[in-house]
C-alpha cells in the first residue's frame, strides 16, 4: 500500500526554480532515501510534506487522500535534534502527543516504555545540554516514533554527530527498524548511510530539482554486522558516480 | 545553542567575599577621612554618624519608607502587567509592532524632571502618579527583552511544532515564551534597580510622605546625615529587590544551570 505518492510536484520560491518535477513514492513499511547533492532541494520537499511550504504544481497524497494545510500524516525529525532544552528529556519526547491533545499522563505511560529501546533510561528526568550527542538524537527519534504518524520524515538524522556516533547510531537504528518497520523517508547526502538504510534511493539533480535516479537497494538485513557487501560496495559506486558526474560543479 | 553557565556551588561565599571587602573598606576610608579631617557633619557626615541617625530616626524612616515599597510594588506589578500583555499583542501583530514601538521609544525620551510633576498634577498626591511613573521608568526594559526574546527562537523546534499540527497560540505557549525567559529575567534585572528610584523621584516631586519626601525635607534643613539614611534604605530595597529576581530567575531557569548532575 502506498503511503506517500508525490507527482510531477514543482516550486518556486521567489525568484529560484527549487522542485523542477518531483514524483516519487513510499510503499508502507518501506524505507526510501533521498540522496542528493547540499542545497538540491531535499530538506524543501520535507517542507512540503509538513505544510510548511505549498508545492505550486503537482499533487501529493498520504494514503490517498491529497495533502491539506492542517496535514497530519507525518512525523517529522529536524536536521538538529530542535529538543526544547527548557523542557526535561521525557517532556520533551511527550511533545507531539501533548500536541496532538493526549493527556500529559497518558503521553507518559505511552513513552516510558520505549525508553528502554531507545537506551535513554535513566534520563527521563534530565535536561537535553546534560545528555550526549547521540543521545539526544535518540530522544529525537523516540519523539518522531511516538507520535504514531503513518510516515517518519528524517532529515539528515545523524549528520551532525561524529563518525564514530553516527556509526553506532546507524547500527541501533538499523537494528530498530528491523523489529517496527516505521515507514521512512530519509534526507541524507551519504551515500553508504542512504545504501545501508534503504529500501530503495532517489536520487536528486542540482537545482531545480528533478529525480535523476531510482535505484532498490537488495542487500539482506542486516548490513552494518557483517563486513559491505560487494553489491553494496557496487551500488555505492554506482550512486557516487552519479551524484559526481550529473550533480557536481562541470569543471 | 547556548553556552552552559558555570554551576554555582558553596564556593559561593568565598566568591562574594571582594566584593564585601571592598564595600566595607570604601566606608572605613570615608569614616576614617571625616575623622582626620574633622570636615563639618553638615557638609559630609561620617557613615558612623548616618548610622546613628538611622537609629535615632527609625520609625519616622520606616512610617515613609511603607508608602515608597508600595509605589514601588505596585507600579512594578503594573509595569510587568503592561510589558507582557503588550509583548504577547506585539508579537501575534506585527504591524501593531511597527505602529505602536516608536511609541514606546519616544515614552523613554522624555525626561523625567518635566513628566513627573505633570503626572502629579494631573494625578495628585496620592499613590497612582507614583505608581504611573514607576511604570513609565521600567516597562521598556521588559518589553523589549521579551519582544526580543521571543524572536530568537530556534526555528527548527517552531518548524518541528508546526509538524506536529500545533497553532500560532501553541507555539507561542511551547516555544517562544520558555526561549524568551533568559531574556526577560535579563530585562527584568534592569527594571528592578530603576524602580526604587522612580518611586523616590515621583515622591520628591510632590507626595505626602515617602522617603523622597524625607530626602527632601533633609535637604531643606541642611541634614546630609538624614538625607543619606534615606539612600541607606532606597539601596538596601533595590538590593533586596534584585537579590528577589535573581532567585526568582534560579528557579525559572533551572534548566540553564543543569550540567553534569541533578
Amino acid at each position: 500500500m502506498t503511503v506517500l505518492d508525490m507527482k510531477n510536484v514543482g516550486l518556486r520560491l521567489g525568484q529560484t526554480d527549487v522542485l523542477a518535477d518531483i514524483s516519487m513514492h513510499v510503499a508502507q513499511g518501506e524505507f526510501v532515501s533521498i540522496l542528493g547533492p547540499s542545497g538540491a532541494g531535499k530538506s524543501t520537499i520535507f517542507r512540503l510534506l509538513t505544510g510548511a511550504l505549498d508545492a505550486d504544481r503537482g499533487a501529493i497524497t498520504c494514503n490517498g487522500v491529497p495533502l491539506t494545510d492542517d496535514q497530519q500524516g507525518f512525523a517529522f525529525m529536524p536536521q538538529s535534534d530542535a529538543l526544547m532544552p527548557w523542557l526535561r528529556i521525557l517532556d520533551n519526547v511527550t511533545l507531539g502527543l501533548e500536541v496532538q491533545g493526549v493527556p500529559r499522563k497518558e503521553a507518559r505511560a505511552r513513552a516510558l516504555p520505549l525508553f528502554a529501546d531507545f537506551g535513554l533510561v535513566g534520563f527521563e528526568h534530565r535536561y537535553p545540554t546534560q545528555l550526549s550527542g547521540g543521545m539526544r538524537q535518540r530522544a529525537a527519534l523516540l519523539r518522531t516514533v511516538l507520535q504514531g504518524r503513518p510516515m517518519q520524515l528524517l532529515d539528515e538524522p545523524f549528520g551532525a554527530l561524529d563518525a564514530l556516533t553516527r556509526m553506532q547510531m546507524q547500527k541501533w537504528f538499523e537494528s530498530r527498524w528491523k523489529s517496527a518497520r516505521w515507514t521512512t523517508l530519509l534526507v541524507t547526502h551519504d551515500v553508504r548511510e542512504a545504501v545501508a538504510l534503504s529500501d530503495r534511493i532517489y536520487v536528486l539533480s542540482r537545482r531545480p530539482a528533478t529525480v535523476i535516479a531510482e535505484v532498490a537497494v537488495p542487500t539482506p538485513r542486516p548490513r552494518f554486522d557483517c563486513p559491505t557487501s560487494a553489491d553494496a560496495h557496487a551500488l555505492e559506486a554506482h550512486l557516487l558516480d552519479i551524484l559526481l558526474t550529473q550533480t557536481g560543479d562541470t569543471l | 545553542m547556548h553556552i552552559p553557565l558555570p554551576r554555582r556551588s558553596g564556593a559561593g561565599l568565598t566568591r562574594g567575599l571582594p566584593a564585601v571587602l571592598s564595600v566595607v573598606s570604601a566606608f572605613a576610608l570615608w569614616e576614617i577621612y571625616v575623622q582626620i579631617s574633622g570636615i563639618s557633619p553638615l557638609i559630609l557626615p561620617a557613615p558612623s554618624r548616618v548610622l546613628e541617625q538611622m537609629l535615632l530616626n527609625r520609625e519616622v524612616l520606616w512610617r515613609n519608607t511603607v508608602p515608597t515599597l508600595q509605589a514601588t510594588l505596585f507600579g512594578f506589578s503594573l509595569s510587568l502587567s503592561v510589558a507582557f500583555v503588550l509583548s504577547v499583542a506585539l508579537d501575534f501583530m506585527p504591524r501593531l509592532r511597527r505602529a505602536l514601538f516608536p511609541i514606546f521609544v519616544v515614552s523613554q525620551t522624555l525626561p523625567l524632571v518635566a513628566i513627573a510633576p505633570l503626572v502629579v498634577l494631573w494625578f495628585g498626591f496620592d499613590l497612582t502618579p507614583k505608581i504611573l511613573l514607576v511604570t513609565l521608568v521600567t516597562f521598556f526594559p521588559m518589553l523589549v527583552a521579551l519582544v526580543d526574546g521571543y524572536d530568537s527562537t530556534d526555528p527548527e523546534i517552531e518548524e518541528l511544532l508546526h509538524s506536529m499540527g500545533a497553532s500560532k497560540r501553541v507555539v507561542f505557549r511551547r516555544a517562544r515564551l520558555p526561549s524568551a525567559m533568559p531574556y526577560f529575567f535579563a530585562g527584568l534585572r534592569i527594571s528592578i534597580t530603576y524602580a526604587v528610584v522612580a518611586a523616590i523621584f515621583a515622591e520628591y516631586v510632590g507626595a505626602r510622605a515617602g522617603l523622597g519626601i524625607v530626602i527632601l525635607n533633609a535637604k531643606n534643613s541642611f541634614r546630609p546625615d538624614l538625607v543619606l539614611a534615606a539612600v541607606v534604605i532606597s539601596s538596601v530595597l533595590t538590593l533586596a529587590l534584585f537579590a528577589a529576581t535573581a532567585l526568582l530567575q534560579r528557579v525559572a531557569l533551572r534548566w540553564r544551570d543543569a550540567k553534569g548532575d541533578q
